[in-house]
């Protein structure tokens, strides 16, 4: 099962003079279970696209299929379909408006028609999944957390809704290295644990080198290139096409290899520069 | 889509009336409207009628966007065409118990229909061909005499044109705040009254949290680059009268002199 888009095309403000065309037929497909990142610069239909996956936007033309059932109808099974889709807009701390953090976590499920101790349940396992202590915080005014803390709180609320596919825009956005970090890995968790399929949007090629299974590129409302990591930034001609640069690992690496350095085989991770690197070496007897 | 709204409804472009100095329109536009109530033969309808058509294709602008800026008035414009249907008194169509429907009526209520139309399509011009930014420039400029008298003709200016700068800005934030809370499952405009204003809470918390945010950067940031309000302030884009200004004075002249005359000739 999986997301799959079908010919999706978008205009913003038709028959005005700011009609612009922000996603050109576009068909792709985000696989059950996986981690898939959505690159590109920006104005290249990344916002426009993730708005289609849970239907806040509706395509001019064209379908979306989540599970199989187009959402795109008015009938329960695509109401079910629809929430299947969590998504984690950029800067969502912006949303946040409970008197509680509490209450703003449970405002989700809540809506989904869940009981008090449901509510309850799942405000905590989202509190303890974003490492928000809920003795300390659950009372508390979201207005009063830190800029990382209120990031996550937001997160938690849709966490909460226990969404089978869940949409990062830009989830570590105006945070510190070691919070990036930790948020990542966060996600990685739940995307083991819980088998929650992710998809990443980002332009950060680091962020995507390190996680993704699968990476899709727009540029200008098209679907460029959709494939693994390895192939895709092996392509490095769309990638700066698409306004976008090469994870910092893999230039390095490109750089070694053409400067004498038996590189075998691709690398763009740290882990694996380093392995890939010791091998070399090994390899021309320097080590 | 909210974003979709054109608020602001500047549309660029580039015919003369788009060029035109925005005090020159203003003052123009104030004179027009005062005729419109000025002048009541028939004629003179028809000249202000052609007038106003005349700006409208001067413009450039698609013709379907100026009739949209009709629509929202259209209930007032039909009533007040009611109104004077039944309350002129002459020969009478027919008689409703104590209301009778007049022709006299009917030629009444469509003319002041029509400069209700006039008044609004031309109005409309305005702010179809000039950008908020000039506007607001004309307009503190045009009140300037006013600061003698202690006006803050400067700072109504600057809060017109921080408040008109933050309308498409809102409303986007306000797009994307009801979009996060739609995908938490909150079913924002649908349901009776008090389930919608309910609905409301979600996004308009974070709203006005973030106006005040925003509110507050700008005065941080305005007061960085030493703003300090309206004494000896100068502009960087000057407002000077050009050739396309004159000509529109001279027309729009020979536009009154011949509604006075006509005025005159049927009085």
């Amino acid at each position: 099962m999986s997301i799959e888009l079908k010919h999706v095309s978008h205009t913003y403000m038709p028959k005005t003079p700011f009609e612009r065309l922000a996603l050109d037929d576009i068909s792709l497909l985000v696989p059950e279970g996986k981690i898939t990142a959505i690159a590109g610069h920006t104005g290249s239909g990344k916002s426009t696209l993730i708005q289609h996956f849970n239907g806040l936007l509706k395509p001019d033309k064209g379908s979306i299929l989540v599970d199989g059932v187009d959402i795109g109808t008015k009938t329960a099974e695509a109401r079910a379909a629809r929430r299947k889709v969590g998504i984690v807009f950029q800067y969502p701390e912006y949303q946040l408006f409970e008197e509680t953090i509490a209450k703003d976590i449970g405002f989700g499920p809540g809506n989904m028609g869940c009981n008090e101790e449901e509510i309850a349940e799942r405000v905590r396992f989202a509190m303890e999944f974003v490492d928000l202590d809920c003795e300390t915080y659950a009372h508390r005014s979201p207005f009063q957390l830190s800029g990382g803390q209120k990031r996550r709180a937001a997160i938690a609320g849709i966490l909460a809704l226990k969404p089978k596919y869940l949409v990062l825009d830009e989830p570590t956005a105006g945070l510190d290295p070691r919070g990036r970090q930790a948020l990542m890995e966060r996600f990685c968790r739940l995307h083991r644990e819980a088998g929650t399929t992710i998809v990443l949007i980002s332009h950060n090629m680091d962020n995507i080198a390190n996680y993704a299974d699968n990476v899709i590129i727009l540029n200008r409302g098209r679907v460029t290139l959709e494939a693994p990591p390895a192939e895709a930034f092996s392509r490095s001609e769309l990638i700066s096409e698409a306004g976008l640069e090469l994870p910092e690992v893999k230039v390095i690496m490109d750089d070694l290899a053409r400067h004498g350095l038996d590189i075998q085989q691709d690398a763009f991770t740290m882990d694996q520069a380093v392995q890939e690197i010791m091998a070399a070496l090994r390899r021309q007897n320097r080590c | 889509m909210l974003t979709d709204i054109t608020l602001g409804q500047y549309f660029p472009g580039t015919s003369p009336l788009h060029s035109m100095d925005a005090r020159v329109k203003i003052v123009l536009l104030f004179i027009y409207i005062v005729a419109i109530f000025l002048f009541d033969n028939h004629i003179n309808y028809g000249i202000m009628t052609a007038g106003a058509v005349g700006v409208v294709l001067l413009s450039r602008l698609p013709l379907g966007m100026v009739l949209k800026s009709i629509k929202p008035l259209w209930w007032i414009i039909l009533f007040s065409f009611g109104i004077h249907l039944f309350s002129t008194p002459g020969e009478p169509i027919f008689k409703l118990w104590m209301l009778s429907m007049t022709w006299e009526g009917v030629v009444k209520g469509f003319f002041i229909g029509l400069r209700l139309v006039l008044m609004i399509m031309v109005s409309s011009m305005l702010m179809f061909t000039t950008s908020p930014l000039k506007l607001t420039d004309g307009l503190e400029s045009l009140m300037s005499p006013l600061k003698k008298i202690g006006f803050p003709a400067h700072e109504l200016a600057m809060m017109m044109t921080i408040a008109m700068r933050f309308i498409p800005t809102l409303l986007e934030e306000t797009d994307k705040i009801i979009k996060a809370q739609q995908s938490r499952g909150s079913d924002i405009g649908e349901g009776n009254f008090l389930q919608r204003a309910k609905g409301m809470i979600p996004v308009l918390v974070p709203l006005f949290i973030s106006a005040f945010r925003r509110a507050d950067e700008l005065a941080v940031a305005m007061e960085a680059r030493c703003y300090q309000g309206g004494e000896d302030r100068t502009r960087m884009k000057q407002q000077r009268l050009h050739d396309v200004d004159f000509w529109a004075g001279g027309i729009f002249a020979l536009f009154i002199i011949s509604l006075v005359a006509v005025q005159l000739t049927l009085n």
